[in-house]
């Protein structure tokens, strides 16, 4: 991806009159703005079965910041992530996404303006890595041309050689199918990108590629991005900012050089879990 | 070689009795196809309906054969005519295999495959037409094709209530007790049933999901 970086922005090019009017108003032409909010959850509770998995959660995301829901298994950090793009909805309180309510309105305009990023990467098997990518620029009615060259456009992005365009997903190994997922979540431009735990299967060193990736990425597309992870060193490296989260409930929200230092009870316990080492993460491994 | 020299010797009537059986198992298992595959969607969809409509396909499936087509015969519009009563009690053994393969194909999908499609913003229908059902489609075949592998040899029992086939042979040749007779209608419903289970085998296999 290196090598790209140099050149004209093949994914943002100027604006194109086809991209703006097929893509949703809401989120799709937002410049990142730090002032106001583009998510916002406001004292939201989620319980199933009677069981409470989030309670009272009030957190903001700025436009353009890398959010890292950090916390272990089972704390609500999946859960807050697709209550942001309704995939669950909440038992009390609302989620505002860009000022206005995400369960007002139409829940599919909403997805389709918002990236979404699985473990594994969630790939149609039976779909080529150009029709994967191509998927939602296709079913927002963008003639065929364009799709195929903002297919390949993204390859390009993400370091995929053109000639994989062809291929299927089990033609391809685990760090080149998270890179498709994506590809495949930046094919509409949305403004916001969600990933849940995105790197999490992948073998340290293919890891550690993507995580530079990711930041190179970020640097030139200024996604508004909400990371999950229980991986503290992945958090510190990757995030603007961190929301811990512990059984349910939001610990605190703290940027990576505070994060180390606080003297939290939860922060401290992920911080001694982690051990030596971790300040050269939070460099943000751009070094 | 007897029996080869007598079918030779009827193939009009080997011929035409094979078109009728076709006719008989192909009507039917295209009714259950249409019936079985919405009604599978339906019940992978919600689950709440699977364990009654998965019941009654079994309890069907659990009367036999000769009965069924006996209880149909006293009813209106389809006594009428044996081949309607034959089409329909056909129908009736096919749908099992085919709801049963259509819920599990659609329920054998990897539920992070479905929740990626429906986190980009694909419709429920779109999540259906193009995730869900591509994906089942060889499981969803392989249900059709055990449907008419049984078809073809149930349709042989409606000779019994006159709609023709190729049971009308078997049953000739156990009245006449004439084994050519018998095989004269057994060997072509076995070739028959063959033929199918391989041609739909070969399409089920095109259309694995890779």
């Amino acid at each position: 991806m290196q090598r790209h970086t140099e050149r004209r922005d093949p994914v943002c090019p100027d604006p194109e009159p086809w991209v703006s009017r097929k893509t949703p108003v809401c989120c799709a032409d937002m410049q990142p703005d730090r002032s106001t909010p583009v998510i916002e959850f406001r004292d939201v509770s989620y319980c199933v079965n009677g069981t409470q998995v989030l309670s009272e959660l009030n957190l903001q995301v700025a436009g353009g910041e890398t959010l890292v829901l950090l916390g272990r298994s089972g704390s609500g950090k999946t859960t807050t992530l697709k209550l942001i793009n309704r995939l669950v909805s909440p038992t009390s309180g609302e989620i505002l996404v860009n000022g206005t309510p995400n369960g007002q309105g139409d829940i599919i305009r909403l997805r389709r303006g918002i990236g979404y990023v699985i473990q594994d990467a969630g790939l149609f098997p039976h779909f080529t890595v150009e029709r994967n990518i191509g998927l939602v620029p296709k079913i927002e009615g963008w003639p065929d041309e364009k799709i195929r060259q903002r297919a390949r456009d993204l390859m390009q992005l993400v370091g995929l050689p053109p000639e994989m365009a062809s291929r299927y997903p089990h033609q391809l190994s685990g760090g080149q199918r998270q890179r498709v997922g994506v590809a495949r979540a930046l094919a509409a431009d949305p403004a916001i990108l969600l990933m849940d735990e995105p790197f999490g299967a992948l073998d340290p060193l293919t890891r550690d590629e993507l995580q530079r990736e990711f930041l190179l990425l970020q640097q030139r597309l200024h996604k508004t991005v909400v990371f999950v992870t229980h991986d503290l060193r992945e958090a510190l490296r990757l995030g603007t900012r961190i929301a811990l989260m512990e059984a349910g409930k939001l610990v605190t929200v703290l940027s990576p050089a505070e994060f180390l230092k606080s003297t939290d009870r939860w922060a401290a316990a992920y911080v001694r879990a982690f051990g030596d080492g971790l300040e050269s993460a939070a460099n943000r491994g751009t070094s | 070689m007897n029996v080869i020299r007598f079918i030779l010797q009827n193939h009009t009537q080997v011929l035409e009795l094979t078109l009728e059986h076709l006719w008989l198992v192909g009507v039917s298992t295209a009714f259950a196809t249409l019936i079985g595959v919405p009604l599978g969607i339906l019940i992978s969809h919600r689950p709440r309906l699977n364990k009654p409509v998965l019941a009654s396909a079994n309890i069907i499936q659990t009367i036999p054969s000769l009965a069924l087509f006996g209880f149909l015969l006293p009813m209106p519009w389809l006594g009428e005519r044996s081949d309607r009563l034959a089409i329909l009690a056909l129908t009736l053994y096919a749908l099992l295999p085919i709801i049963r393969n259509t819920f599990t194909g659609i329920c054998g999908v990897d539920p992070a495959v479905v929740e990626a499609g429906r986190g980009m913003g694909l419709t429920e229908s779109q999540l259906l037409f193009q995730v869900e059902l591509p994906l089942a489609m060889s499981v969803i075949l392989s249900g059709v094709r055990v449907a008419i592998v049984i078809s073809v040899g149930l349709a042989t029992i409606a000779a019994a209530i006159g709609a023709g086939g190729l049971g009308e042979f078997i049953f000739r040749g156990l009245a006449m007790v004439d084994d050519r007779v018998i095989l004269a209608g057994a060997i072509p419903a076995a070739v028959l049933a063959l033929s199918a289970d391989v041609g739909v085998g070969w399409l089920e296999r095109r259309l694995r999901p890779r």
